[in-house]
């Protein structure tokens, strides 16, 4: 024999080379990793606690309502829709609430979530409110809230602190209840 | 000559533009038509329903999807293209109610990952059809313990 022997081992011509091997190991980890994210986000639930998420909601007379621009003041937001039969029965208590609790500086949003405009328009005619109201374009602030349905309310501190959110219809004593311990907090 | 002639001239004319006005065909006077419940279908079967998950728009029953499917029927009667249709929609509702996810962003993995596992999976398919017939038997032979030992070292490097 002369020269350097030939190796006795090498990579079977039907298999498959490292290079592949480690590419499709790549890709499946891939997968796997934005499968998972996706399953972590969906099943976290609706924000609870902490610093309440930043939005900017247009309402349907075009006035800006930037979460941040309230800080200081405690903020109801209230995600609704008009083919919403549950947002119909809390409708009259928000009203009410918001009536008794806006000279005190209590901050009240509707966001209208996946809804037609003439129909939210006529929603809101109809239970006559009075607070500001305006669409959730491309559903980012639910998105934000991670709300799972309609309706949902969260009630953010003086601090932008969420507080426990209600989730389905709420009412007047509800909001009471909580509206007046944070406006207690000195 | 040319005054007195001017009055049969106008009535020509006015006799003419009159007669195009009658045979011309409805459809250029009339409003546009409303569009059909298939038309609507059509575009509906490639929007989902905001509410129920993985039920499309044109066999969803809520009040919610019949509110959508209105609205394709006005923007399709104001002469909105299904593709307009679509980017309204998910400028308005966002991106996760179309059939469809578009070519940006995130979603881009949505149409690169099964385009690249199907990739390997021709590859791994063309490579596996290549296999050689398998050699003819060879009566075991035996091996020196040298020889043995390379092949161990040779297939310890090897994977």
């Amino acid at each position: 024999m002369t020269g350097a022997e030939a190796p006795l081992v090498s990579a079977p011509a039907n298999g498959l080379g490292r290079r592949w091997q480690l590419l499709a190991w790549l890709m499946l980890a891939a997968l796997l990793a934005v499968v998972g994210a996706k399953l972590v986000q969906v099943s976290r639930g609706p924000a609870t606690s902490g610093a309440a998420p930043l939005f900017t909601l247009v309402d349907f007379d075009g006035t800006q309502h930037a979460l941040q621009a309230y800080r200081g003041k405690v903020v109801v937001v209230n995600f609704w829709a008009s083919w919403c039969a549950p947002c119909a029965a809390e409708a009259a208590d928000l009203e009410q609430a918001w009536q008794a609790y806006r000279e005190r500086g209590v901050v009240f949003l509707g966001v209208d979530y996946v809804d037609t405009e003439p129909e939210a328009r006529a929603f809101i005619e109809l239970w006559q409110q009075t607070y500001p109201n305006g669409p959730d374009r491309g559903t980012l602030i639910a998105q934000a809230f991670r709300i799972r349905g309609v309706p949902e309310t969260y009630i953010i501190d003086q601090r932008g602190q969420l507080q426990a959110p209600i989730i389905g219809p709420t009412n007047l004593a509800q909001l009471r209840a909580v509206l007046d311990r944070l406006l207690a907090q000195p | 000559m040319r005054l007195l002639r001017f009055p049969f001239r106008f009535a020509l004319l006015v006799g003419v533009l009159g007669a195009a006005l009658f045979w011309l065909p409805a459809s250029v006077f009339a409003a546009p038509a409303t569009p059909t419940d298939d038309e609507v279908n059509a575009v509906a079967s490639q929007l989902y329903c905001p509410v129920c998950e993985n039920v499309p728009l044109d066999v969803c029953g809520t009040q919610a999807c019949s509110q959508w499917r209105a609205i394709i029927r006005q923007k399709l009667q104001a002469g909105w293209s299904a593709s307009q249709i679509y980017a309204f929609f998910a400028e308005q509702y966002g991106t996760r109610v179309l059939a469809s996810p578009p070519f940006t962003g995130a979603s881009v993995l949505f149409w690169l990952v099964p385009l690249a596992l199907l990739s390997v999976g021709v590859v791994v398919l063309v490579r596996m059809l290549r296999k050689p017939a398998p050699a003819a038997h060879n009566p075991a032979v035996p091996v020196s313990a040298a020889h043995a030992a390379r092949l161990e070292r040779e297939l310890d490097d090897w994977r």
